[in-house]
């Protein structure tokens, strides 16, 4: 069995964005796995290690990313490392990105391929469930709970309205995980020693057997901007019964809502 | 055929409030357009009654769909995109909406905007407005090969009232299987809307300080108002409230015309999660909490005393 997780290395939830063109400023950022993805590697490893399978990673993103993956996903545990990082694959859209990361997992005959549910940086969630139409293979989204065994697996998801659900099916497939899969663990500093020596393999596009030309985007993100600040609101205080009345009145006839 | 086809989505035989807010939303655009609306139906429901919301045509693919499935659902709406053959397609950002139209956008080879908050019509054609980074952020989207696919935040748009329209019904063959099976179902607990899709929330942090005060001060006020109940990270990591609770940037996205924000103190990663809701309520016994810089109307005080009367107050509006 070989285990598959895709890893997105994306600014920490604490970072202020700035604008910059159409983007942002990447001035002061610190960089971290997608705390999805953070999610997904515990994943992974756990299920390694209960099945004596190989983890390998996969991520598109510049020569920076290697750092982050040493100390966050091959330290914890993953045996190695795929990162893409040719220009054309960092400019191009979900479906562009979906393609290469397909065609990465397709060399590495892996039985299941663990993402994060979403990418807390561009807010996508499009790049899992496209990877697995690409390979013509079962998606789970929001995934609680993993197990696998002959060849099958079992998963929790949690669908709208607080359903939560209980699946089956064949490997391989593709799992997103949620909040409460797991606990994330931390590497310990030999593993962090030992994580500098483990492999990282960085395949081109032609070695993925793809061209620009095949990933061009069609999206486009123009007009980039930050959210217009919330007109100044109205501060109550005092005596308790004044000021929820007040507050009932204005919700009432000032804001409409009740 | 070309225009814009609406995905409807429909539970225990009517449609949601989704469906009302895209169709007449798509009804402007297509207005400026000067094209078609058609709507999308995966499952069995009456649908003809989506005319009254101006669709012209209606695309059914017949079958139960209660069960989620990824397979079945992708491929119904690529049976219905090959028939209605439209330039566009809007859907909700529900959960189907998530897992169904990436593969969707894989199987037609264009390109998917997801999360918008707004859409117009621009040089011709339909251009998205969404969020990035969580909120922190704003970008202008469009699809420039092959069907435009869109995907809209509940409570974007108002629901038009619906008209006496019916609108012809075209059944589309498709036969897939899903390989995965449905093996356990379990309904939420507390019949209320999903976050994602309510329109009043009340929400508690970490300042509750236990599971027990938890339900008696903020589910009690959320039942008075009819909103759901959602929880910041602090509350949920400390067992006070369910992981499907949690509003913010690793939980979930929310859109409400009001929210009510108890005891949190307003981090970064919470804002992000609702910072687009139209009123915020703030209740925090710090005035300089960073909550207040984005609440419509912050109170200022202790909430075990502010909850319990705004909600005695609310109760006696009737
Ligand atoms: C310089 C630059 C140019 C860009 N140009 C465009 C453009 O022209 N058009 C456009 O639409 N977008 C563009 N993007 C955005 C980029 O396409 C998105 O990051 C991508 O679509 C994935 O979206 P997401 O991060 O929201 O992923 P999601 O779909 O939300 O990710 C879900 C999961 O998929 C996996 N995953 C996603 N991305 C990666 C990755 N890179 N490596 C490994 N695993 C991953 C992870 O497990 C992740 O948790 C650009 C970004 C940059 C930095
Ligand atoms: C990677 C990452 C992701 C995160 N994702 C999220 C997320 O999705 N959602 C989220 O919410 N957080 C998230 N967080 C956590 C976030 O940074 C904050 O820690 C969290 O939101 C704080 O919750 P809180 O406001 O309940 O608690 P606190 O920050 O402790 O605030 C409690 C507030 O209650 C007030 N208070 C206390 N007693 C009373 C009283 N009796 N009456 C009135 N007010 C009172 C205090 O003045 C204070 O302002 C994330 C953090 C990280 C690092």
């Amino acid at each position: 069995m070989k285990i598959g997780v895709c890893v997105k290395i994306t600014p920490d939830t604490d970072t202020r964005i700035k604008i910059q063109g159409d983007g942002i400023d990447a001035n002061g950022i610190k960089w971290v796995v997608s705390p999805y993805d953070a999610l997904a590697v515990e994943e992974a490893i756990v299920t390694g290690e209960k099945h004596g399978a190989e983890v390998v990673s996969f991520t598109i993103g510049d020569e920076s990313t290697q750092a982050v993956l040493r100390g966050n996903v091959l330290a914890p545990g993953v045996a190695r490392s795929v990162v893409v990082s040719e220009a054309a694959a960092l400019k191009t859209d979900s479906l562009g990105r979906a393609r290469v990361l397909a065609a990465a997992i397709g060399r590495e005959a892996c039985d299941v391929v663990f993402c994060g549910k979403v990418g807390i940086d561009h807010d996508n969630a499009q790049v899992p469930a496209m990877v697995g139409e690409l390979l013509g293979w079962p998606v789970i989204s929001r995934v609680t709970t993993f197990s696998a065994e002959g060849g099958r697996f079992r998963a929790t998801r949690n669908v709208d309205g607080g359903v939560v659900e209980v699946v089956e099916g064949p490997l391989p497939a593709i799992m997103t995980a949620e909040r409460g899969l797991n606990t994330p663990r931390y590497a310990k500093l030999p593993q962090l020693t030992a994580a500098k020596k483990k492999p990282i393999d960085t395949p081109s596009l032609a070695d993925l057997g793809l061209s620009a030309d095949v990933i061009a985007p069609a999206v486009t993100m123009t007009a980039w901007d930050t959210p217009p600040p919330r007109p100044k609101g109205r501060i109550l205080q005092g005596d308790v019964d004044t000021v929820v009345d007040e507050l009932v009145r204005l919700l009432r006839e000032e804001a409409k809502v009740l | 055929m070309s225009g814009i086809l609406v995905v409807c989505e429909h539970e225990q035989g009517s449609f949601k409030k989704t469906a009302g807010e895209l169709l007449g939303k798509a009804v402007e655009l297509a207005r400026a357009l000067g094209t078609t609306v058609s709507a999308a139906v995966v499952g069995d429901v009456a649908a003809d009654a989506l005319g009254g919301w101006g669709a012209q045509q209606v695309y059914q693919v017949a079958g139960d769909f209660s069960s989620y499935s990824g397979t079945r659902t992708a491929a119904a709406l690529h049976a219905i995109a090959t028939a209605a053959a439209p330039d566009v397609i809007l859907a909700p950002a529900s959960y189907a909406g998530k897992d169904a139209l990436p593969r969707l956008v894989a199987r037609l080879g264009s390109g998917l905007g997801t999360e918008c908050t707004d859409l117009r019509v621009d040089g011709g054609v339909v251009v998205g407005r969404r969020p990035l980074y969580a909120g922190k952020a704003f970008a202008d989207v469009r699809v420039t090969r092959g069907v435009a696919v869109f995907s809209v935040r509940a409570n974007s748009f108002p629901v038009p009232a619906m008209g006496t329209g019916r609108a012809p019904v075209q059944t589309v063959a498709c036969t897939s299987v899903d390989p995965v099976v449905v093996v356990e179902r379990k309904a939420a607990e507390h019949k209320t809307a999903d976050l994602t899709e309510a329109e009043r929330i009340v929400s508690g942090g970490r300042s509750l300080k236990s599971a027990e005060s938890f339900d008696a001060v903020v589910r009690p006020l959320a039942a008075t108002l009819g909103a759901t109940v959602g929880a910041s990270r602090a509350a949920v990591d400390a067992g006070y409230a369910h992981h499907d609770e949690q509003v913010g940037q690793t939980g979930k996205t929310v859109n409400p015309t009001l929210y009510i924000a108890l005891g949190i103190s307003g981090a970064i990663q919470h804002l992000a999660g609702m910072r687009t809701s139209r009123v915020i309520v703030a209740v925090n016994k710090d005035a300089s909490a960073p909550i207040f810089e984005h609440a419509t109307y912050g109170v200022v005080g202790d909430l075990f005393e502010v909850a319990p009367k705004l909600a005695a107050a609310v109760a006696r509006l009737g």
